[in-house]
């Protein structure tokens, strides 16, 4: 039960049962929307960005509590963020999740984002603590799209889906 | 058969995999719907094949070869037996069930099956039972049409038979469902669908392994189960069909083992069953098939039923006595798999929480995304049992969704 204290700690429950910019942008000017289906968590991102920041940002859709833990903090974190320093982030998160950055060791932007360490042990929960962000760099980036207004993506069969947009 | 007459610890005992420990806990292995467990008897004779008896089948005259070649046809009459089928000819060697469906889809579908036609389906098929007959119809301009059920996951007869016009050219039906349990009344199913001259394939990956099989009774023309659903390896699965089918069906694929001759003008076609089985088939794989029937057998179908029938029983009646708790698929007729959702906690949080205390069960669709749309739900836990779990295997998973209650409580 210890470790799963250490995954579910009281603040991911917390986003769970209150997620926060919970809803979407009527005038967004970026979205995108992720889905992973094998769990069939589905997220649906907007923001509005002018001058290079990230003034508005909302989300919504189903998930599990990790995923939508991370999707609330997510905007809670990188809203009024330049664009450049939400890139770093998502990064940063990805590395933590999978292992390759140790958020205690190494520099880093994460804060309160650390909570997310304990799913590097949890390889098929991976996907849905970085779906929320792997969303946030799709939408973040309209050229990777065909129609350069906005994104699906899936992370089916990819435990970091981030790797193959970035 | 009852708790006290099954010898569990005995059974349990020929399970290796039983005694593990996952995070530091005794496993509790309720994913059977998934994937079985596999005896020591069938993991002896994988290795007493490949240590003494490999070689490739149906081609040399040497010793290995001939050995080889036997034992596998061996194999092939022990699932003829198994299924009650009238000749051994009748039950074909595949990688799996989805594989035994897709032959079907084309050898009879694509040669029997065009424009304007329809292949009569259940709202209750994994995508196996789906999506080859979706892409036959986008191929042919075939039209699929759904059998509904109600809220308890019951097929409605009346609405089945109603999809029957002068159309329909065949009806595809899951004996036992994966995601809800729910067990078909296929047998009356069957003989309606012949009234109408309509043929019928039963997908019986989730009924083989949990009760017995006779296709002659059933009187279906093809039915599909896996190996590895059934205490075998994975790589193996049963395609049955009537010989009179199989013979007017196009071959599935082709290459060595299903040619009679083969000349750059013309190639004749080898006779049932190895006319579908073409290339080096998973020789193994079928002789370890042929094991785990073996010890299936030596415990006994009808057992099985009724003691997972009694394990079904006990936690349906344990898990519906929790408050928060639904159990999705209610079907008076039911086989060993209970489908649940935790308000307010999604299945895929359900499924690592469980986890830590060495419980394994399903989270996720379970390839029937339909099934959940029915349901409302994007997702279900699912535990499933077989004869080697028990009532305080049961008793450990109750604990566990208190416990996942109690943490998102």
């Amino acid at each position: 039960m210890s470790d799963m204290r250490q995954l579910y700690q009281e603040v991911i429950l917390d986003h769970n049962r209150k997620p926060r910019n919970f809803g979407s942008i009527l005038a967004a000017n970026r979205h995108a929307e992720g889905h992973n289906p094998l769990c069939g968590d589905h997220i649906k991102l907007t923001m509005n960005v002018s001058d290079n920041k990230i003034e508005a940002i909302a989300f919504e859709g189903e998930g599990c509590a990790i995923c939508k833990a991370s999707a609330s903090m997510m905007t809670g974190a990188v809203k009024g963020k330049l664009v450049q320093d939400a890139e770093i982030m998502v990064e940063e998160f990805r590395g933590m999740a999978t292992g390759t950055l140790d958020p205690d060791g190494q520099d880093n932007h994460l804060g309160k984002l650390k909570v997310f360490v304990g799913v590097k042990d949890l390889p098929s929960r991976v996907k849905c603590a970085i779906l929320p962000w792997h969303t946030l760099h799709a939408a973040l980036n309209p050229a990777l799209n065909p129609n350069q207004t906005g994104s699906s993506i899936s992370t089916e069969g990819e435990a970091d889906p981030v790797s193959d947009h970035a | 058969m009852n708790f006290d007459r099954f010898d569990i610890e005995k059974v349990r005992a020929d399970f290796p995999i039983l005694g593990l420990q996952v995070s530091g806990k005794p496993l509790v292995y309720l994913d059977n719907a998934a994937s079985s467990q596999m005896p020591q008897a069938v993991i002896d004779r994988i290795v007493q094949y490949q240590t003494a008896e490999h070689s490739n089948i149906h081609r040399a005259v040497h010793y290995l070869s001939e050995l080889a070649t036997r034992e596998y046809e061996a194999a092939r009459v022990k699932v003829q037996h198994f299924l009650t089928a009238h000749e051994s000819r009748e039950i074909i060697f595949t990688r799996g069930t989805t594989e035994a469906i897709n032959l079907v889809m084309h050898g009879y579908g694509r040669a029997f099956i065009g424009k304007g036609d329809e292949i009569i389906l259940s709202g209750l098929e994994h995508h196996a039972n789906i999506v080859p007959w979706q892409m036959l119809a986008q191929e042919k301009g075939a039209i699929l049409r759904v059998i509904p059920m109600n809220d308890a996951g019951e097929l409605l007869i009346d609405e089945f038979e109603a999809l029957f016009n002068e159309k329909t050219k065949f009806l595809a039906l899951t004996h036992v469902s994966n995601a809800l349990g729910t067990v078909n009344p296929v047998k009356k199913m069957i003989a309606f669908a012949h009234r109408h001259g309509v043929p019928v394939l039963l997908d019986g990956a989730q009924a083989a392994p949990h009760q017995p099989v006779d296709v002659q009774d059933l009187d279906c023309d093809f039915y599909a189960f896996s190996g590895h659903k059934l205490c075998g390896p994975t790589g193996i699965g049963v395609l049955y069909g009537k010989a009179k089918l199989l013979e007017k069906m196009q071959p599935f694929q082709g290459g060595g083992d299903m040619i009679l001759s083969v000349t750059f003008e013309k190639t004749t076609y080898n006779v049932i069953p190895s006319k579908f089985e073409a290339g080096t088939p998973p020789i193994m794989a079928a002789i370890a098939l042929g094991a785990a029937i073996d010890y299936l057998n030596s415990i006994g179908l009808a057992n099985i039923e009724a003691y997972e029938k009694q394990l079904l029983d006990y936690a349906t009646g344990e898990v519906s006595a929790l408050n928060g708790v639904r159990i999705i698929g209610t079907a008076a007729k039911k086989a060993a798999v209970l489908s649940f959702e935790i308000k307010g906690v999604h299945p895929h949080d359900v499924g690592t929480i469980l986890n830590d205390d060495g419980i394994a069960i399903r989270t996720g669709h379970h390839c029937a995304q339909p099934v959940m749309q029915r349901f409302h739900v994007p997702a279900t836990a699912r535990a499933s049992f077989a004869f080697y779990n028990t009532r305080r295997e049961i008793d450990k998973l109750v604990e566990g969704i208190r416990k996942v209650q109690e943490m998102f409580s």
